[in-house]
């Protein structure tokens, strides 16, 4: 079996090189059957990953001990789910989904676009193919899933093994990787048309119109995935928060921030022709940080609670990360002069700019993140002394910045496009200007002095009243003609232009999101070491210890004490947190008791027995307002898939766009508009 | 012109701000990684002042509590010698599952080195070969 899987991955690694060659040569050859078996081998390799994987999970689930990775990963008394989950559980495995999840987008890709974009498509199966072989090399000579801790002759049994970490067997963990996996290699599929449109010499924006839907859905993977991570670490880890600015989550966090700035600047470059080159580096950036995220998971670079064992992969990253980023460098480069602007700013009030600032902004809080992630890298490397940054220095980088672009957040959408004047800004912005002044004056009457989160709820109030003034207009514009009543003109209005309004709907979703954070201006917390019935106080609550329950089954022994808690002398339902200790990998977790409401968290962890065994310690944390970012991921998710329906008018923009070029560089002139698959 | 000079101005000002707050930023969190060897030799302002990042292997059956603190020591080889550092723990993050003395377990600790030349961490990070990936020992066969 085990044979079988890695020569799957073997003959993959040769059908992708060959996919490379093939569809490069046959393109510069002019062969189109060579091209054309190139796409066929992108199938193959799909379908020779898909063996590899099934023999894996079939081993996984089967328990085939004598596999080292099986063993790592999986045991006896793991739960179906977690076992198909230990497929991500550990690094080969990992690498093995990125590569599968490539393989499967890849197949996709060239079977949607087989038969349009014909001079496109080598260039595109060579960018994915590229990419195929270099995560193949990882898959089949560094860090193979399918080698053995025993084999040949006579061995009949091996025992138990070691079993998933307890930590990852949560359900949120078992969704996790993959959502983010998700998020991270779809974004493979903007980057290489954008290469091929370059590579071709395309003066239009096909393949922005193109790739559209796929930067929306991965986009939507990438923020479930982050969300996913966010709610895990707060259940699970039991230090009270969701997200600490550790190396692994910035990683995830980087392509994000640079694929939501994508998805703005692209629409200056659609509606307007500006912007061109910056898409480009844009798009180029999101796919290497995407790169670079799994390199910085995998590699052990910095310290963070995520890093795996330290193996030779990091070198391999580095190579490929170093190969594609000058190639992409050069390939921009040689090609500005088809990436003109097509207008020019002509304001600092206007759309134009907001969305020049909103994406400034948005990439000063990456390199912020970035900066502080490396620092201990670039130190070492500058000044031979390593030296780390911690939460302070994010919060106090990033807070200024969120806000900034929640303001803009409210202003972009409302403000003209070209030149706006101070009169129209007057009557556009008064009402949500007020009602957040309003808001802020009123919280400040109610005795908060926090400045962020003063500034931050005036905000929320700014953006929601922007938004929900837009759909009202456009809602009473439509009721007005056609006499129905305001709830369904909403939704005809929301129909007829799904992107413009689920965009709204998703920036609805951010500003909850940021009542959820804000939130965290008034976390409390405390750690307390208690007798049987001693109590404590925290905020409203008070804690009391009335007792105690060990026990075991055949996965882990638990202890839990029995707290009573009262909310103003109410009393409310037992809390039990639970400490447990796993046999097969002999390490302890923690389950923590969370009592989830709308207005506050109570979050209760079980840190163990204190000096005297009967005494637990425990660390108790008020959390205001977290469920809202709960909630505000819903609504991202909702926006974001109504953009995706399509709209029911098409809309046309007009505006004067490039055909063709009269340099002497320029290829055959451009097919704009002949593609009709824009919503 | 007039209209690029706002832009240059504006953008100047928001990467000014940010700029600056991230150099306070930096100065008010940096921590200096050492190893223990290198602690002993630091002059007693640097002591007091300096925040400190120290990592080595936790001495087996080192970790004892006291109330809320937790005692332990940390072990580096240097040079064939044999580097030990007292420290306490005493942050509000409760200790990560991770970090245990029955096992080899390396743990890196955050905080200021005290005139007694005990390590007073506020963070403490721990890792053990099997966290996430264990190595194989010597499998069962038979037959």
């Amino acid at each position: 079996m085990e044979n079988i899987g890695a020569l799957a991955i073997l003959l993959a690694f040769c059908f992708a090189v060959y996919a490379i060659i093939g569809s490069l040569v046959g393109k510069w050859a002019k062969r189109p059957f060579l091209a054309l078996s190139a796409q066929r081998a992108v199938y193959s390799v799909w379908a020779l990953l898909t063996s590899a994987v099934g023999i894996l999970l079939y081993s996984l689930i089967k328990g085939d001990y004598r596999m080292a990775y099986v063993w790592a990963t999986s045991n006896h008394t793991m739960e179906l789910q977690y076992k198909v989950a230990a497929w991500w559980g550990g690094q080969e495995g990992s690498l093995l989904l990125w590569s599968w999840l490539l393989a499967t987008y890849s197949a996709i890709i060239v079977f949607q676009n087989r038969r349009k974009f014909r001079d496109m498509m080598p260039y595109v199966v060579g960018v994915l193919m590229f990419t195929q072989t270099f995560f193949l090399i990882l898959n089949g000579f560094v860090a193979s899933p399918f080698k053995m801790i025993a084999a040949g002759r006579g061995i009949v049994d091996i025992g138990d093994g070691q079993g998933l970490n307890p930590l990852l067997q949560y359900w949120t963990m078992v969704i996790h990787p993959p959502m983010l996996y998700l998020g991270y290699v779809g974004f493979i599929a903007p980057f290489a048309f954008a290469i091929a449109s370059l590579a071709t010499k395309q003066p239009g924006d096909e393949w922005i119109k193109t790739t559209r839907r796929w930067t929306l859905v991965t986009w939507m993977f990438q923020t479930t995935g982050v969300l996913l991570g966010m709610g895990w670490a707060y259940a699970v880890l039991g230090w009270g928060g969701y997200w600490g600015w550790d190396p692994v989550e910035n990683a995830s966090l980087l392509p994000w921030i640079t694929a939501t700035a994508f998805l703005h600047s692209v629409m200056m470059q659609e509606k307007k022709g500006m912007m061109k080159v910056w898409n480009m580096v844009l798009v180029s950036s999101t796919f290497f940080l995407c790169i670079f995220g799994t390199f910085l998971t995998r590699s052990g670079v910095v310290q963070s609670v995520h890093a795996f064992s330290e193996g030779p992969i990091g070198k391999y990253f580095v190579g490929f990360l170093a190969i594609g980023i000058t190639l992409t460098v050069y390939l921009i480069l040689s090609r500005l002069e088809y990436l003109k602007s097509e207008s020019q700013m002509e304001s600092v009030l206007s759309r134009e700019s907001s969305f020049m600032f909103n994406n400034l902004i948005l990439l000063a809080g990456c390199f912020a993140v970035l900066w502080g992630t490396l620092f201990p890298v670039i130190t070492e490397a500058i000044m031979g002394e390593k030296i780390s940054v911690d939460k302070p220095f994010f919060n106090r980088v990033n807070i200024p910045i969120g806000m900034f672009l929640l303001l803009l957040t409210g202003v972009g959408p409302l403000i003209a496009w070209r030149r706006s004047s101070f009169e129209s800004l007057k009557r556009a912005f008064m009402w949500p200007a007020l009602s957040g002044l309003f808001v802020s004056a009123a919280l400040f009457a109610a005795g908060i002095r926090s400045f962020y989160a003063l500034m931050s709820f005036g905000l929320c109030a700014f953006v929601l009243i922007t938004v929900a003034i837009e759909f009202f207009k456009g809602a009473r514009a439509i009721s007005g003609k056609s006499g129905k009543n305001l709830l369904v003109s909403m939704f005809e209005l929301t129909h007829r232009n799904t992107r413009r309004y689920g965009g709204y709907l998703v920036h609805v979703g951010i500003v909850i999101l940021f009542v959820g954070f804000t939130g965290a201006a008034f976390n409390q917390d405390t750690t307390v070491e208690l007798p049987q019935g001693g109590s404590m106080t925290l905020g409203a609550y008070t804690l009391k210890v009335v007792g105690f329950e060990e026990g075991e089954n055949e996965n882990y022994s638990w202890g839990r004490p029995k707290i009573a808690v009262t909310k103003y002398g109410e009393e409310l339902p037992m809390m039990m947190p639970e400490q447990r200790f796993y046999f097969a990998s002999q390490t302890p977790t923690h389950e923590i008791a969370l009592r989830r409401r709308l207005n506050e968290d109570l979050y209760i962890n079980y840190a163990g027995p204190g000096t005297n065994n009967s005494n637990v310690i425990l660390q108790v944390y008020v959390n205001p307002l977290v469920s809202w970012v709960w909630i505000g991921y819903w609504v991202v998710l909702f926006g974001t898939i109504i953009c995706l329906i399509p709209s029911k008018t098409k809309l046309v923009f007009p505006r004067t766009e490039v055909v063709g070029m009269t340099s002497k560089h320029a290829g055959k002139p451009a097919q704009v508009g002949t593609n009709e698959n824009e919503s | 012109m007039h209209k690029n000079i706002k832009f240059g101005l504006i953008i100047v000002v928001i990467l000014g701000t940010l700029g600056w707050l991230a150099a306070g930023g930096i100065s008010q969190t940096a921590s200096y990684y050492k190893e223990i060897a290198e602690l002993n030799k630091l002059a007693p302002s640097e002591k007091v002042d300096k925040r400190l990042r120290v990592g080595g292997d936790v001495e087996l059956n080192s970790i004892s509590r006291e109330g809320r603190d937790v005692h332990f020591v940390l072990v580096q080889e240097k040079d064939g010698v044999k580097n030990r550092l007292n420290v306490v723990y005493s942050g509000i993050d409760p200790l990560p599952d991770t970090f245990k003395d029955n096992a080899p377990c390396q743990a890196l600790v955050d905080g200021k080195l005290g005139s007694d030349n005990v390590f007073h961490a506020t963070k403490l990070q721990a890792k053990c070969a099997s966290k996430y990936e264990a190595k194989p020992v010597a499998p069962l066969t038979r037959g």
